[in-house]
C-alpha cells in the first residue's frame, strides 16, 4: 500500500462511500463479470451469427475433397463428413440452443415464482398440496422421466421439448422461493399494506416479488443452466428433432458418425465446448450473484496474499477491504506509514 | 411425529405419486402405442397384443379405475409384463441383470466424489482464499462441459489413443459373469474409466456447496468460543466447523442422487456399460414401452431409497434432527 489512505476517525466511512458511488457493474465480483462477458459473447453470436453463416449448415457439398476437411479459410472449422460447413452449424446451433434454454428458463421461473409465493403467502392447506408437490417433483429423478415422455411422443419437436423440460424444471426455484416469501411474508411493511386494504395480488405483486429479485435471477440462471445440459443431453440421446441444428443435434451426428474415431476433432470438440463456455459462463454468474447476496463467501482476490497471513481462519472474513490494515493496526507496531 | 417417520410418509407419498405418473404417460400421449409397437415386433402373439392393450390403456381393457387397480397389484408383485424386443423374456429378469452393474459402478464412484468433495471443501474453506480455493473456478468448468462429451474425450484420449484402459463394455468378451478373480478383475478394470468420469464431473458441486457452508459456519460465534478455549485447529476445524457444515452437505446429497442418476444413465450410453442407463436408452429407440416405464419404476424407487438412507444417516450425526418434532 504505497498511496496513503484519507486521515479520518472512522475507518469505515471512507470505503462505504466508495462502495456506494461505484456501480452495480464495479461491484460485481470478477467471476461475474468473467461470466457476463462470455455469456454475452454468445447472446450476441446467436443474435447476428445466422446472419453472418458462410454456407446453408445443412448443404452438404458432394464434392469428395470437401468431406472432412480440416479447419482453413474457406472453413473456419473444417467440414462433416458429407461436406457442410461446421462453422456454419455451429452459429445457428448456439442459436437454437440459446433461445430454447431462455424460453424453459422464463416458462419454468414464472412457474416457480407463482407456486413459491403462492404456497408461503396462502398458507394451511395450500402450503401444505404445493411445498409437497415441490418436493415429490424435486426427488422423482428428471432425466429419465424427460427420456421416457420423449420416447412416447411421435414428433419431437421443440415445443415439446420446451414443455417437457419447462414442466420438470420448476421445484428447485420454487423451493427457494417460498422460504424467502415466508420470511419476508412476517415484515411490517407487508402487515402495513394488508392493514391498508390492500387486495392480495397488489401485496404479492408489488411488495413480495420484487423484494425477490436477486433470488429469482439466480434461479432463472440455474433454470438456463438446466435447460442447456438437459436439451443438449437428450439430443445427444436422439431424443430431439435431429433435422434442425442445435449443439446437442450437431454432437449426435458427430458422434453417430463417429467424428472422434476418424480423427475428424473439429466436428465433435466445437459444439461440445460451446456447451461448456456457456455453461461455465452461468455458473460464473450466478456464484457472482451468490457472492454479492452473501459477502462472506467473496474471493479473496481483492486482499493480498500477504495481508491474508495476518488472519486466522476464525477471524471474521473482511466483509470491507480495509480488513487486513485494520488487523494491522491491532496487532501491534505498523510497518508503513499509513494510518494515523 | 418424529423426523424419520414423517420422511417416510413423504416418500411413500413421492412414490405413489411417481408409480400414477407412470400410469397415466402412455394414456396421455398422443400416438398408438401398441400398434408402434405390433409395426415393428410383427411376430408377436396375439396374448402380447392383449397384455399390451391392457398395460397402456388402448382399446377397451376396462374402466379406468379398474385398469389402475390391476396396474398397482402388478407393480406390487413386481410384474412388469413380458418384454416385446426379447420376447419372451420378462421386463423384471431383464431389469434384475443389469441393475447391479448401475448401483455398483455408480453408487461406489458418487460416493468416492462425495467424500473428495467434502473433504476438498472443508479445506478452501478453512483457507478461504488459499490455493485450493483457488482451483474451484477451473473445476467448475468440468462440472459445466456436457457429461458425455468429457466422457468421449477421455474415452479417446486414454482408451483409444492411449490404450490404457478398456474401450467400453462391463467385463473383457469371452469371460463368463460369477465370483472369480478373472471376471471380477475384469470388471474393476473396465470400471475404472467410467468411475474417473463421474467423480471429475460431479466433485466440484459438492466442493463448492461444502466450501460456502464452511464459511458461514466459520463465521459463527461457537467458532470463536472454540478456539478461545484453546482446542487445538484440527478439533475447531473437524469437530466444530466440518460436522456442522456437514448437515446441508448431506441434505444436498439426497437431493442430488437424481441428478447422479442422470449422468449414470449417459455414462453407460458412452461406455456401453451394461447397466440400466444403456437398457433404458434401447428401450425407447425400439419402442419397447412396458420396458420404459418399468425402468423409470426401477430407477425412482432407488433415488427414493438412496434418500431414505440420507435421512438415516441426518437422524444419526444430528441431535436436533432427532430432537425436534416434525422437522421439514
Amino acid at each position: 500500500m504505497t498511496v496513503a489512505l484519507p486521515v479520518s476517525t472512522d475507518q469505515f466511512a471512507v470505503p462505504e462511500e466508495h462502495q456506494r458511488r461505484r456501480g452495480l457493474w464495479r461491484r460485481l465480483p470478477t467471476r461475474a463479470k468473467v461470466g457476463a462477458i462470455l455469456l454475452g459473447a454468445f447472446v450476441l453470436a446467436a443474435i447476428i451469427g445466422p446472419l453472418l453463416t458462410p454456407y446453408d449448415p445443412s448443404f452438404q457439398n458432394p464434392s469428395p475433397s470437401l468431406s472432412l476437411q480440416p479447419p482453413d479459410a474457406a472453413h473456419l472449422l473444417g467440414t462433416t463428413q458429407s461436406g457442410q460447413d461446421v462453422f456454419s452449424q455451429l452459429l445457428v446451433g448456439i442459436r437454437l440452443t440459446l433461445e430454447l434454454a431462455l424460453i424453459v428458463g422464463v416458462v419454468a421461473t414464472v412457474l416457480s415464482v407463482v407456486v413459491g409465493v403462492a404456497a408461503a403467502y396462502l398458507g394451511g392447506v395450500w402450503d401444505e398440496v404445493l411445498s409437497l408437490a415441490t418436493n415429490v417433483f424435486l426427488v422423482i429423478p428428471a432425466l429419465p422421466l424427460l427420456i421416457i415422455l420423449l420416447g412416447y411422443l411421435p414428433q419431437k419437436g421443440q415445443t415439446a421439448t420446451v414443455l417437457v423440460l419447462a414442466g420438470l424444471g420448476w421445484p428447485w426455484g420454487a423451493r427457494l422461493i417460498r422460504a424467502q416469501t415466508m420470511a419476508i411474508r412476517g415484515r411490517d411493511f407487508v402487515a402495513a399494506s394488508r392493514e391498508t386494504g390492500e387486495p392480495t395480488w397488489r401485496i404479492l405483486a408489488f411488495e413480495i416479488v420484487p423484494n425477490e429479485v436477486s433470488l429469482i435471477a439466480a434461479s432463472f440462471v440455474n433454470t438456463v443452466l438446466y435447460a442447456i445440459g438437459a436439451s443438449v443431453a437428450l439430443a445427444f440421446l436422439g431424443l430431439a428433432d435431429l433435422t434442425s441444428w442445435s449443439l446437442g443435434t450437431m454432437l449426435y451426428w458427430a458422434e453417430s458418425q463417429q467424428a472422434l474415431q476418424i480423427g475428424a476433432w473439429w466436428w465433435f470438440v466445437p459444439p461440445g465446448l460451446a456447451v461448456a463456455l456457456m455453461g461455465t459462463a452461468l455458473v460464473l454468474l450466478n456464484s457472482g450473484i451468490d457472492e454479492l447476496g452473501n459477502p462472506r463467501l467473496r474471493d479473496a482476490g481483492g486482499v493480498s496474499a500477504a495481508a491474508w497471513k495476518h488472519l486466522r481462519p476464525t477471524d471474521p472474513t473482511p466483509v470491507l477491504q480495509v480488513a487486513p490494515a485494520r488487523r494491522r493496526w491491532r496487532s501491534g507496531p505498523r510497518t508503513g506509514g499509513d494510518l494515523p | 411425529m418424529p423426523f424419520i417417520v414423517r420422511r417416510l410418509i413423504f416418500y411413500i407419498v413421492a412414490a405413489w405419486v411417481a408409480l400414477t405418473i407412470n400410469f397415466f404417460i402412455p394414456r396421455a400421449m398422443p400416438g398408438n402405442a401398441v400398434e408402434s409397437i405390433m409395426s415393428k415386433f410383427p411376430n408377436l402373439q396375439p396374448s402380447a397384443y392383449k397384455a399390451l392393450q391392457a398395460l397402456l390403456g388402448v382399446g377397451h381393457p376396462g374402466s379406468l379405475w379398474d385398469q389402475y387397480w390391476a396396474y398397482l397389484v402388478n407393480v406390487f408383485h413386481f410384474n412388469f409384463g413380458v418384454d416385446v424386443t426379447n420376447y419372451p423374456a420378462k421386463v423384471s429378469t431383464l431389469i434384475g441383470q443389469t441393475i447391479p452393474w448401475t448401483i455398483i459402478l455408480v453408487g461406489s464412484a458418487t460416493v468416492i466424489a462425495f467424500l473428495a468433495g467434502t473433504a476438498l471443501g472443508i479445506v478452501a474453506g478453512w483457507r478461504h482464499g488459499g490455493w485450493v480455493d483457488r482451483v474451484l473456478p477451473g473445476l467448475m468448468f468440468f462440472q459445466a462441459v456436457p457429461y458425455f462429451f468429457l466422457a468421449l474425450i477421455l474415452l479417446e484420449l486414454l482408451a483409444v489413443r492411449g490404450h490404457l484402459l478398456p474401450l467400453g463394455q462391463g467385463y473383457a468378451g469371452g469371460l463368463v459373469p460369477g465370483w472369480h478373480w478373472d471376471f471380477l478383475g475384469s470388471a474393476i478394470y473396465h470400471s475404472l474409466l467410467p468411475a474417473f468420469t463421474i467423480v471429475i464431473a460431479s466433485v466440484a458441486g459438492w466442493m463448492l456447496q461444502m466450501r460456502n457452508v464452511m464459511i458461514t459456519t466459520i463465521g459463527e460465534d461457537y467458532m470463536l468460543a472454540a478456539q478461545a478455549k484453546g482446542l487445538s485447529t484440527r478439533r475447531v476445524m473437524f469437530t466444530y466447523a466440518a460436522r456442522n457444515a456437514l448437515l446441508p452437505q448431506l441434505q444436498g446429497f439426497g437431493l442430488a442422487v437424481g441428478f447422479v442418476v442422470s449422468g449414470a444413465i449417459v455414462m453407460e450410453i458412452v461406455f456401453s456399460y451394461p447397466g440400466i442407463g444403456l437398457l433404458l436408452l434401447n428401450a425407447v429407440t425400439s419402442n419397447d414401452f412396458p420396458l420404459m416405464q418399468a425402468i423409470f419404476l426401477v430407477i425412482t424407487f432407488a433415488v427414493l431409497l438412496a434418500n431414505v438412507i440420507v435421512d438415516v444417516i441426518i437422524v444419526a450425526i444430528d441431535p436436533r434432527a432427532r430432537a425436534r418434532e416434525g422437522a421439514r
